[in-house]
């Protein structure tokens, strides 16, 4: 055996079987499971597994909570309405931040594909972008806590209905905007460096090793987990 | 792997002694590539399907439709957020497996909790009455 056994997606498209034959041949090879993941990738996978995982507890004791309570729980779609002109508007606030969070998946999607073309100015670009706009929903999200703590949310009473609704609020969207609060700080780390071509200089890293464009497309995977994660608290929290 | 079990000793260490020179292994090199038109059009449709989500509040629909509504438009932002921002779709059955198998437990964990949720509502409502 000289290399490895080549990951080969070409096969007869009318096989079906031959994906679920390549899964059981790639699980049993000697070397290495995951032949179209590097180390780093597949390393950030099963963090996000893993941080999965915590978010679920998360949501699930939310469910629980609200569930066995015996108050009625507070209706999200006013708890969270804004008055603009006058005129309250259910969960605009939310809304803003969901498409912030979404565009900012879209352009770290964009710096991805241009970190692989080479193209550092642009993908350095749409990293600082991505980071901006992460911050802003941060942004958002300060000012929304601000507005409910004023308004008396604590996380062991509020006014409006059952107690569980406070802590289950600042746990959930706390452990969120801490995630969006890293991968701000984490993307202009990686940004600077594409910027200043580290990728293609072999500049050593801080970890004493040279870093390598798919940095970008690892540092991608969490961002696109932030707005993954986002996706699910939007509906079980805000809309439910 | 024929040829690993055929080969004799001397030249499964040969190629150890290849293996480890080469430079990165092969699968390092396979970058995700895309059209970003691709990405355009995914961006458009989670807008879209954002929109629709936030509508449902907005029209205030409640019961079995509300729920079935926030439910699939979540479940469509989801898996377009993994198969194309993540690049699921092109990575290979093995990966997707050990990656999206393991989070199927937290719907039995889900599950669980929601007949433990009951049983404390009901024994909340027998024992303390109908709340304050």
């Amino acid at each position: 055996m000289t290399t490895e056994p080549a990951a080969t997606n070409e096969h007869n498209p009318r096989d079906s079987l031959a994906p679920l034959r390549g899964a059981i041949t790639d699980w049993s090879s000697d070397q290495r499971s995951f032949k179209s993941a590097s180390w780093g990738k597949t390393m950030m996978w099963i963090f996000l597994v893993s941080d999965t995982f915590i978010f679920s507890c998360f949501l699930i004791s939310y469910m629980t909570a609200r569930m066995s309570t015996t108050t009625p729980w507070p209706h999200p779609s006013e708890v969270f309405a804004l008055t603009i002109n006058g005129k309250e508007i259910p969960l605009i606030l939310i809304a803003i931040m969901t498409f912030i969070l979404i565009t900012s998946s879209g352009t770290m999607a964009m710096a991805v594909n241009f970190g692989y073309a080479r193209d550092r100015v642009k993908a350095a670009i749409l990293m600082l972008v991505t980071a901006a706009l992460g911050a802003s929903f941060v942004g958002m999200q300060a000012f929304e806590w601000t507005k409910l703590i004023r308004e008396g949310v604590r996380p062991w009473s509020n006014p409006f209905g059952a107690e569980q609704f406070g802590s289950c609020f600042f746990m959930i969207t706390g452990f969120h905007g801490f995630h969006v609060s890293v991968g701000v700080i984490f993307l202009i780390g990686v940004a600077i460096n594409v910027w200043r071509g580290d990728y293609d200089t072999g500049r050593i890293g801080f970890n004493g090793r040279r870093g390598r464009y798919e940095i970008v497309e690892i540092m991608g995977l969490y961002w696109h987990f932030v707005d993954l994660v986002w996706v699910f608290i939007f509906a079980f929290f805000y809309l439910w | 792997m024929d040829m690993e079990l055929t080969g004799d000793a001397t030249s499964l260490e040969a190629s150890h002694a290849a293996h480890v020179k080469a430079p990165a292994p092969a699968a390092a090199a396979h970058g995700q590539q895309h059209p970003i038109k691709l990405y355009l059009v995914v961006w458009t449709a989670l807008f879209v399907l954002s929109t629709f989500s936030y509508l449902v509040d907005y029209f205030d629909f409640h019961g079995y439709l509300r729920w079935f509504l926030i439910l699939l438009f979540m479940m469509m932002k989801a898996s377009l957020i993994v198969a194309v921002f993540m690049h699921m779709a092109w990575e290979r059955l093995a990966l997707a497996c050990a990656i999206l198998m393991p989070p199927l437990a937290v719907l039995v964990f889900m599950a669980m909790m929601a007949v433990e949720a009951n049983y404390t509502n009901l024994a909340r409502l027998t024992f303390f009455g109908a709340g304050q």
